[in-house]
């Protein structure tokens, strides 16, 4: 599936991450990681802070409504894969992310940006392995 | 309360950026993915824009002796390299390159597509409940 180029709508997203991630940590000395922050809510032993958590994840579930309301539109998005390998890509993200402590925000927004070894080699791998999987799903495989 | 709203704010704040930037839409996150494909450069500007802010902020965040409204700054000790780390790493991408979805865009993408986004969400959730329960699993056995 072809998307179009568009760096501007992109950089002017990834400053709001930023922002967001800048603003979680000068306010309460949080890394914006939603992995982190959705997992420590889960059970075994889910964390007593779960006030600032659950905040959050209100405030990205908000997100939608607040930009139809300015916008007028809401974006459609597709997503290629069927069920099943949703499933079991959704699976692996959940297993990977807790034994990796983070995901794309922890590691590669927050970890690279106070210049983490340990983010820099996750998001590395990370981001190798996406590669990987995509090229032989669509080019090896050739769905 | 005020530590609350500033949570939610910084929620907003991120699930807006998602939102322009696209990276909720799995086809665009596979697009960037795909470099031997009809490669989309888009994310690598949403990456570059929250890298640049991230950076320059903390730069100047982290030099304060505590957040605004907290005691410290609550940041990880480790800097060992350990194969949990990079295996949990290497599951991840395998999984985002499955689907397209990282956590952070799945959970926004619930309201906007809750019958593509939910499945992948659940299973995420169970995911990581087995993952966390692991540890207790082996001090069990």
């Amino acid at each position: 599936m072809e998307t179009e180029f568009t760096p501007i709508s992109a950089l002017i997203g990834g400053v709001l991450i930023g922002a967001a991630a800048v603003l979680l940590m000068w306010s309460q000395g949080r890394i914006l990681g939603v992995s982190g922050i959705v997992g420590r809510l889960l059970p075994p032993a889910s964390a007593p802070d779960r006030g600032w958590r659950l905040a959050f994840l209100g405030g990205c579930l908000a997100a939608p409504a607040i930009y139809a309301l300015a916008t007028g539109t809401l974006p459609d998005i597709a997503l290629p894969a069927g069920l099943p390998v949703v499933i079991v890509a959704g699976l692996v993200v959940g297993i990977g992310t807790t034994l990796g402590n983070g995901c794309t925000s922890g590691h590669g927004v927050c970890g690279l940006g106070r210049m983490s070894g340990r983010s820099l080699a996750a998001t590395a791998t990370f981001m190798l392995t996406a590669v990987a999987t995509v090229f032989v799903v669509r080019h090896v495989l050739g769905s | 309360m005020l530590k609350l709203a500033i949570s939610a704010l910084a929620g907003l704040l991120f699930g807006l950026g998602l939102i322009i930037s696209m990276m909720v839409n799995p086809a665009k996150v596979l697009a960037f993915l795909d470099v031997a494909g009809a490669w989309d450069p888009s994310l690598a500007f949403v990456m570059g824009g929250a890298l640049a802010v991230t950076m320059a902020g903390y730069a100047w965040v982290l030099r304060q002796p505590h957040p605004w409204l907290a005691d410290r700054f609550d940041l990880p000790a480790r800097r060992d390299l350990d194969l949990r780390l990079l295996g949990g790493a290497a599951l991840f991408g395998l999984g985002w390159g499955l689907a397209g979805f990282c956590p952070g865009p799945a959970v926004v993408a619930t309201v906007l597509k809750p019958e593509a986004a939910l499945p992948f969400v659940a299973a995420m959730l169970v995911g990581m409940i087995v993952a966390r329960g692991l540890p207790r699993l082996r001090a069990a056995s």
